[in-house]
């Protein structure tokens, strides 16, 4: 177990850097950055000057070393746009995803939790072809057009929520259900099945023998078991949802990381752009890792692969 | 000698028999998704011959006929049946060249891509050793990290352009193609039949591209078809943020992304664009699954 947790921190490490390889390599492809942050009337000898402050001047391996040991030391520069450190504005935004992934996946968990249930419960009948097909559509339907149709069905032809933007909570629920749509359909498949298996068990035959209600039995004494590996799922989502947000931030205008980085991108603002993508790369190679390691501690035939 | 003939028998009935099973399957099988067959078919006929089926130019401006919905509304028209975008320009004109831009990304990529896997599958699981553990880390490199937002910075960095979105996916796309294959590779070497053909002093390259290649090739063939709805996705997502293929050009995802600031006034510019993928990702996810269930019992359990 040792040695496999081992050879996947050294892994992880090795996708960690060759991600601060690619985000080094944007800012040595997207032209000079002397060029971009000098004043319009600057002279040739002033950007000349910028170049050998701002180290521009030094072998591209120098340079990749002073990123590096910058990146570790916690500095990860000035945003040209905003002219700020880029982790203060990377904190500013950070919250506002936090919130858009947190009311996801409560949403997630309540509905695909429900289908989940009714659909074992109800297995092979109408129910359970309808949750087949949700969850087809969960991993066919582009993100951006549901969130597009959810816009135009409740806020342009009912009127009832606003169609973009942050404030109220009415803000917050068609961003949530379009981000959580694609786990929504996992977790309801995951329930069902880990829900006919406990009912298959002898407990609660048993349960059944003592007179246990229906819904007793399902809510109390199967649910509570199958709940686990559901959790597990769940709570790993809640990570790969805080990176997904890109595409749903710009669908609805909210100002989370995720929207940060397509603006960014679209000002030519690249020490913001590196600061939001490694961190967001970090974020998920580092949750990849944990659950590598969770699932080799579950199942001992992955560690000997 | 005798040995290697058997061996170039079993192997080339083995071969024989794949593609023979397939056809049986294509033309008897009961559950065939002949829905979703008829919808790639569709998909692939109008994506090649885009130019001569589409009624208008799909980059032609019509400053008379702007915002104009499909034709069942009152202010519709026959002549633009799915209706027009804020320009005048056709939607059914832009939907149908768009499929031809989705084909050309989605199949170059899984065609690149799986050729590349493969190639890295062969040559890791037969080779093995040094080879072996090197490709398997660089392919652990490429799947641990975050698709889309690699994707996106890549895009930002060489600059939107379909060429760039094809190398980019075909880029993030191997890895996945080689994690499997490989496994597939190093079951279909402890065969008698691999023996045997060393023994008759087959060249390892005869015998990765001879003997182990049409036994991996149903694995790959499904892998591909899975894998073609996540390109189109992938490459609808990317022109939807406006980094995929520049506009005018008319992409099923830049599509969506124009009829964002029209959500109030004209329904239609995102909405068909997002039906047609939502069509083909499906057929591809039931064709591929369908596939899956038919070609390989031991698919089912993973």
């Amino acid at each position: 177990m040792k040695r496999y947790i081992l050879k996947r921190l050294v892994q992880a490490f090795v996708s960690l850097f060759a991600v601060t390889l690619i985000v080094f390599m944007l800012t040595q492809l997207s032209g000079d950055p002397a060029l971009l942050m000098a004043p319009p009337d600057a002279t040739p000898r002033d950007i000349q000057e910028m170049r050998e402050i701002m180290g521009l001047t030094k072998p591209l391996h120098v340079q990749y070393g002073i990123f590096l040991a910058d990146i570790l030391s916690g500095e990860f520069g000035r945003s040209f746009k905003w002219d700020k450190p880029c982790i203060a504005i990377w904190l500013d935004r950070f919250p506002n995803t936090l919130l858009l992934a947190g009311a996801s996946m409560v949403i997630t968990i309540i509905i695909g939790l429900s289908f989940g249930i009714l659909s074992a419960v109800h297995v092979g009948r109408w129910f359970d072809q309808f949750g087949k097909i949700f969850a087809l559509m969960g991993q066919a339907l582009p993100v951006f057009w549901l969130g597009l149709m959810l816009m135009y069905l409740f806020s342009v032809k009912l009127r009832w929520l606003p169609t973009s933007g942050m404030g109220s909570w009415e803000h917050l629920i068609m961003p949530a259900i379009t981000l959580g749509w694609f786990f929504t359909a996992s977790i309801a498949r995951l329930t069902r099945s880990s829900m006919l298996d406990e009912l298959d068990r002898d407990y609660i035959k048993m349960a059944k023998i003592k007179g246990v209600s229906r819904s007793g039995i399902i809510l109390r004494h199967a649910l509570k078991n199958a709940t686990i590996p559901i959790l597990t799922l769940g709570s790993l989502n809640f990570v790969f949802m805080l990176n997904g947000t890109v595409i749903t931030e710009t669908v609805f205008n909210w100002p989370g990381v995720g929207r940060l980085v397509v603006e960014a991108i679209f000002t030519r603002d690249f020490p913001l752009v590196q600061t939001t993508v490694l961190i967001g790369a970090s974020f998920f190679i580092f949750v990849n890792l944990m659950v590598d390691v969770l699932y080799a501690y579950i199942d001992p035939r992955i560690r000997y692969q | 000698m005798s040995i290697s003939v058997q061996s170039t028998a079993v192997d080339g009935t083995s071969r024989q028999e794949s593609g023979a099973r397939l056809w049986a399957m294509v033309l008897h099988a009961r559950e065939l998704p002949l829905f979703s067959i008829g919808l790639l078919l569709l998909f692939v006929i109008t994506g090649i011959f885009g130019d001569f089926i589409s009624p208008h130019d799909p980059l032609r401006t019509n400053l008379r006929a702007v915002l104009l919905p499909p034709f069942w509304e009152e202010t519709g028209t026959a002549t633009y049946l799915l209706g027009t975008d804020h320009l005048g320009r056709d939607i059914l004109s832009r939907l149908i060249c768009g499929a031809g831009v989705s084909i050309e990304v989605g199949f170059s990529v899984i065609i690149v891509a799986g050729l590349l896997g493969t190639l890295v599958a062969l040559l890791s699981g037969y080779i093995g050793g040094r080879i072996d553990a090197a490709l398997m880390r660089l392919c652990d490199i490429v799947l641990s990290m975050p698709y889309l937002m690699v994707a996106i910075v890549l895009a930002a960095v060489l600059g939107p352009s379909k060429e760039n979105i094809i190398i980019i996916l075909i880029v993030l796309g191997w890895a996945s193609y080689a994690r499997v294959l490989r496994g597939e590779v190093l079951r279909v070497k402890e065969g008698d039949f691999i023996r045997l053909a060393v023994i008759a002093g087959a060249s390892p390259v005869r015998i990765m591209f001879r003997h182990i290649f049409p036994n991996i090739v149903n694995t790959l063939i499904i892998l591909a078809t899975l894998q073609l709805g996540m390109v189109i996705i992938t490459e609808a997502s990317l022109s939807f943020l406006g980094l995929g293929v520049p506009v005018p050009e008319p992409a099923w995802g830049s599509m969506c992304a124009e009829g964002r600031g029209y959500i109030y006034d004209a329904w239609w510019i995102a909405f068909w664009p997002g039906v047609a993928i939502m069509l083909v990702v499906l057929s591809c996810n039931f064709l591929g699954d369908w596939l899956r269930i038919r070609l390989d019992p031991k698919f089912r359990q993973i």
